[in-house]
């Protein structure tokens, strides 16, 4: 992508000349035509909803009650209100948890791990495991969730062969919901981490890290001291990504837990429907979209910025 | 030396063998209780296995309908995310302008976005212009949504289609857009194909966007209306759920299929996003 970022396969159409400056500038627009529909997609239904979302957050904007009728600027209370609330550090607290747990631990490392291992594993076994792998990654998330649902439950298969091995079970879906749904979330996500690190593996010349075990590096040393520092940028990439895609994960949650018991497994998606949907508090809802966009923001820009400078 | 290499492969062997049955026994159930007439919450292989779950979720309510409103609303928006895709990757990818960068990051910062925080305000503003409950109103903003993804990964396939093919053509006197139509997507559709079939499923499988903004069940598609077997009647159905997840899925996994034996598929995709 780094090649993508700052185009390199551009020259001027004819030939005649780099950059296309001779051209008058109406010609220069018509060729910028194609991208208006995107452009148009883009500015209703994505950059509109985010301008909308700023302005609400603003207000008392609500479905029923004195919101519905007159919407009044508010100001900043509608913060105030959700940094105060139990609730609402509840819930980021546990789409912390949630994304370290599952994304930045689970998918993250397992992923590379499979990948890892699969460079010395036989075929069969790699096929195997890939396809397991992706297998859960290619079902729809509520089938997922319904499969992982069973799979947790008190009579599930996980605690049967828990009991099997000894090892006391519980209802993880109500004990520990937190972890159940992050669990759920390795399942379903690791082959996306799997597949860029495997790619990103295949990459590396064969000589360089011949050459390491040449020079007598261990296993582990070769791993942390050539392989890695090799894929970092994979790495980064990657981590983003899943971070991002786990900050919000709606319906696999909302499927295996509806955020319970009692706000136990309720991430900020889940707060924020509750609020906006189920209370009818659509200022207050945008209040907390506005700061999971904010954090998505943040997370976007550091991204872009290892872009960048690997660009230049 | 020897027998350590040996000893090291099989321990990758095992592990991975462990790791694989982990992620398989999930999958397990879903198989072994679609055929199961009495299905419960752990796989077990059925005595006597039975096709009757299928035969009862497949009617027009619980199925056909759902399924076909599948296909109108991803079809439809996977559609309309490639052709706005391949419009914007053009410019993008042949031409160098001062606009290119800024977009780009845009386009890229916006695949970071989370989209369910933007889907409060989508709903207001579907409220607004009276497209709440519409395929139509569904099938844009869903295409929107995949869109800077789409158009991040047309572009780069694009990129490998060499500029000196089209120069004759230019030279031959052939617009802009007969260029593209005619020499540079013939060259790229396994690309077109991976991106096309890749933001289809994503769509499939996507819950939360069709959940908000539709409400008829004649207009659900089955990403949603599997939620129905968890009615006011207390335990559902398993066997059917499982049953009716199976066919649900089906279209996707043979998709995933022709995308991974044909195109080189999700490791393409990978080499595509490693950057």
């Amino acid at each position: 992508m780094t090649t993508t970022v700052a185009p390199t396969s551009a020259t001027a159409p004819s030939g005649k000349s780099t950059g296309g400056s001779g051209k008058p500038k109406a010609a220069k627009l018509v060729r910028m035509l194609p991208l208006s529909p995107a452009i148009g997609l883009m500015l209703v239904f994505l950059a509109g909803p985010i301008i909308y979302c700023v302005y609400a957050a603003f207000t008392n904007m609500a479905l029923t009650g004195p919101g519905a009728a007159n919407v009044k600027f508010v100001g900043l209370d509608n913060f105030r209100k959700a940094f105060s609330s139990g609730a609402f550090t509840n819930s980021i607290w546990l789409t912390l948890v949630f994304t370290l747990i599952s994304a930045i631990i689970g998918q993250n490392t397992l992923g590379l791990g499979l990948s890892l291992l699969m460079r010395r594993s036989t075929k069969v076994v790699r096929n195997f495991v890939g396809t397991a792998v992706i297998g859960a990654w290619v079902l729809p998330e509520i089938v997922a969730a319904y499969l992982l649902s069973a799979f947790f439950n008190d009579d599930g298969t996980l605690n049967v062969m828990l009991h099997a091995v000894g090892l006391p079970g519980q209802d993880w879906l109500y004990g520990a919901p937190i972890i159940a749904v992050s669990l759920a979330n390795i399942w379903r996500g690791t082959a996306f981490s799997m597949l860029v690190y495997s790619a990103a593996l295949s990459e590396i010349p064969k000589e360089i890290e011949e050459s390491a075990a040449m020079d007598g590096a261990g296993g582990w040393r070769r791993l942390l001291f050539v392989t890695l520092p090799m894929i970092t940028r994979a790495i980064m990439t990657n981590l983003m990504l899943i971070t991002l895609q786990t900050l919000s994960v709606f319906g696999l949650i909302y499927a295996m837990t509806r955020g319970g018991p009692g706000t136990k497994s309720q991430t900020l998606p889940l707060y924020m429907y509750e609020q906006a949907f189920s209370f009818s508090q659509i200022g207050y809802g945008t209040a907390i979209a506005l700061v999971m966009l904010a954090i998505g923001a943040v997370f976007s820009l550091i991204y872009l910025r290892g872009l960048n400078s690997e660009a230049a | 030396m020897i027998a350590r290499d040996r000893m090291s492969k099989l321990a990758s062997n095992l592990v991975l063998l462990g790791i694989g049955v982990l992620f398989v026994l999930p999958l397990l159930w879903v198989l072994f209780a679609s055929i199961n007439r009495t299905a419960g919450l752990r796989v077990e292989f059925p005595t006597h296995p039975t096709l009757g779950n299928f035969k009862a979720v497949l009617n027009t309510d619980t199925t056909y309908r759902p399924v076909l409103n599948g296909i109108v609303l991803c079809g439809g928006a996977a559609l309309l995310t490639m052709i706005c895709a391949v419009l914007a990757a053009y410019p993008l990818s042949r031409f160098r302008t001062r606009f290119n960068r800024p977009f780009l990051l845009t386009v890229l910062f916006c695949t970071g976005l989370p989209i369910t925080a933007v889907m409060v305000p989508v709903y207001g503003l579907f409220v607004q212009l009276n497209l709440v409950d519409t395929l139509g109103g569904t099938i844009m903003f869903m295409a929107t949504s995949a869109l800077p993804f789409a158009i991040w990964l047309t572009k780069t396939f694009m990129d490998g289609v060499p500029l000196s093919l089209e120069e004759a053509a230019w030279v031959d006197g052939a617009g802009n857009m007969r260029a593209l139509w005619a020499i540079v997507l013939p060259l790229m559709w396994p690309g077109i194909a991976v991106v096309l079939i890749f933001t289809f499923i994503g769509m499939w499988g996507n819950f939360f966007v069709p959940f908000m903004l539709l409400l008829s069940p004649e207009r659900l598609p089955a990403s949603v209306s599997i939620f129905t077997f968890f009615g006011q009647y207390g335990e559902p159905n398993y066997g059917q759920l499982a049953a009716y997840s199976l066919i649900y899925t089906t279209p996707v996994l043979l998709l995933y299929l022709l995308l991974s034996r044909k195109l080189g598929g999700a490791f393409a995709l990978g080499g595509a996003i490693k950057g």
